[in-house]
């Protein structure tokens, strides 16, 4: 394969990629509504479209065209960095996610994932410990205390519970001996939903120490202390309107997609078939199923960031710090130590 | 391909170097300081080590950074005053920074050993072995007690620091203990 086709396939990948993720935040936010519709017990929305289905459409043409107001006190070069950084990071880390069987495109080439890395799980990593400085930057440059304390509380919060979501994801590497996320699914990948970390590779407490501190990281439900509306009015995004805001917006929606699709990877089996390997004679067949589970794995995954936010009230702010330092932290450095025993001895 | 990216990120570097000494304002010198920590990890992929490449923007450009920032926020520092004594350190810093860069230079050029990765080569010479895989050889095995030691020493650290901002005799109540961190 020349570098030029190498290179068109993988422009061809970035575009398609991104349009879709961009499509999946529209309509994840579509989903939520309704469900915490549901959930409420009213419609949510149900005007535009069949199902309110064009709903993300209307919403998405009303940001564009609202006045987009820049406040005079604020720092003019990091208020307008701020909300693109955040959305840049949540766009970005969807690149090293394998969504797909490997080397499906013409000679091996990967058709389902942007780059195949051999640190790709530490660039998912490295990416949102970079996407902090969104929101940091966004509450100091908007010259407003509400903004401030906002991001400052974002911020703690972020840094605090990196440390257990780093952690947690150390016994799966431990097992799959790789940091490659490809070889972490197909190391869960013999026998169905037996072998996935979360069943079968006895990560079950890493597997909810990961899903409370993600919780924490993409600031939602029951942590999303630094857009609590009744102390912070709107948190580090008050000054923010218009696109800016719905830039923060879709970030945060990003956030909880590229969740999704790490639990996916590491403990849910990635792409492979819950029900174990199944050959058939379509190629077709073969070539979507695995996309098929990966995005509903992922689907199920969003739906139970939406049941949580439907159910549960938010913390208190001590109680979220002590929470991540006193009980997740330790409980993460327990399931490391009992893992690299567990594979010591076995 | 190696080349360019090379030069286009050693340009990023050095601006944000030259950025750094430059701005008045703190925030943007530190904005400065992240610019110049992201580029050397591109330097480090480009010589074909990715997992110091991205431990340097996890620990460097993610977490040091991030608290550099905080501290710049909390305390509202303001823009820079030149003084007599900042100007005497620029005409004195400059000559001196000249001759430190040459001394460090012949150093590294008269010595053997010391720069032989190449643009686009892994660190490795056994193929299929990654870096991660070398290092933590190196860390785990020869440098074992060094690095059990080192990490003894941090936590002794990190409980001086919480021993020193922990006031004597206050009784914190519950609800401000969170502050300690």
């Amino acid at each position: 394969m020349t570098i030029l086709a190498f290179f068109l396939w993988s422009l061809a990948k970035v575009a398609v990629v991104t349009v879709v993720m961009l499509m999946g935040i529209a309509y994840t936010v579509l989903l939520e509504r309704k469900l915490v519709g549901r959930i409420q017990n009213r419609w949510g929305p149900s005007r535009v479209g069949p199902f309110g289905l064009l709903q993300p459409l209307v919403d998405g043409a009303k940001s564009f065209l609202k006045e987009d107001l820049i406040p005079t006190a604020v720092y003019r070069p990091l208020y307008l960095l701020a909300p693109i950084i955040s959305l840049g990071c949540a766009l970005i880390a969807i690149a090293v996610i394998p969504f797909g069987a490997p080397g499906m495109g013409p000679h091996g080439f990967d058709l389902f994932e942007i780059s195949n890395i051999n640190v790709g799980l530490l660039v998912i990593l490295g990416i949102t410990s970079i996407g902090v400085y969104g929101i940091a930057l966004a509450g100091w440059s908007s010259n407003n205390k509400y903004s401030l304390l906002g991001s400052l509380r974002s911020s703690a919060q972020l840094i605090s519970y990196e440390l257990a979501l780093g952690l947690s994801l150390v016994g799966v590497v431990l097992r799959a001996g790789s940091l490659n996320l490809r070889t972490i699914v197909e190391q869960q990948s013999a026998y169905g939903f037996f072998s996935w970390n979360i069943f079968g590779g006895g990560q079950t407490l890493a597997f909810f120490i990961y899903l409370m501190a993600a919780f924490a990281e993409t600031n939602r439900s029951p942590f999303d202390l630094p857009e609590a509306e009744s102390e912070l009015t709107g948190g580090y995004h008050t000054e923010y309107s218009s696109m800016k805001f719905a830039m923060f917006f879709m970030a945060e929606y990003g956030n909880m997609i590229n969740v999704g699709c790490v639990a996916t990877l590491l403990f849910l089996g990635g792409w492979t078939n819950p029900f174990g390997e199944m050959h058939l004679q379509s190629t077709l067949i073969n070539v979507m199923m695995p996309l098929v589970w990966f995005v509903l794995k992922v689907l199920l995954f969003l739906c139970l960031y939406v049941w949580v936010r439907g159910t549960l009230p938010r913390f208190r702010y001590d109680q979220l710090m002590n929470f991540g330092w006193r009980y997740l932290l330790p409980l993460a450095i327990l399931n490391i130590v009992a893992t690299s025993l567990w594979l010591a001895w076995r | 391909m190696h080349l360019i990216l090379f030069f286009l990120f050693a340009g990023f570097c050095l601006a944000g170097a030259i950025n750094l000494l430059l701005q008045t304002h703190p925030i943007n010198s530190a904005l400065s300081l992240i610019v110049v920590m992201t580029s050397l990890a591109v330097l480090y992929l480009l010589l074909g080590a990715e997992f110091l490449a991205i431990a340097q923007i996890i620990v460097y450009s993610g977490a040091v950074m991030v608290l550099f920032t905080f501290v710049v926020m909390l305390l509202n520092a303001g823009r820079e005053e030149r003084t007599l004594g900042s100007r005497a350190a620029a005409r004195v810093g400059f000559p001196a920074v000249v001759v430190i860069f040459a001394v460090l230079a012949t150093i590294v050029l008269h010595m053997q050993g010391i720069g032989s990765a190449h643009f686009g080569q892994g660190l490795s010479n056994a193929p299929g072995q990654s870096n991660l895989e070398l290092l933590s050889q190196v860390l785990f095995h020869e440098l074992l007690l060094p690095f059990e030691v080192t990490s003894v020493l941090i936590l002794i650290a990190i409980l001086g620091a919480v021993a020193l901002a922990h006031v004597e005799g206050s009784k914190i109540p519950e609800s401000g203990r969170t502050a300690e961190k």
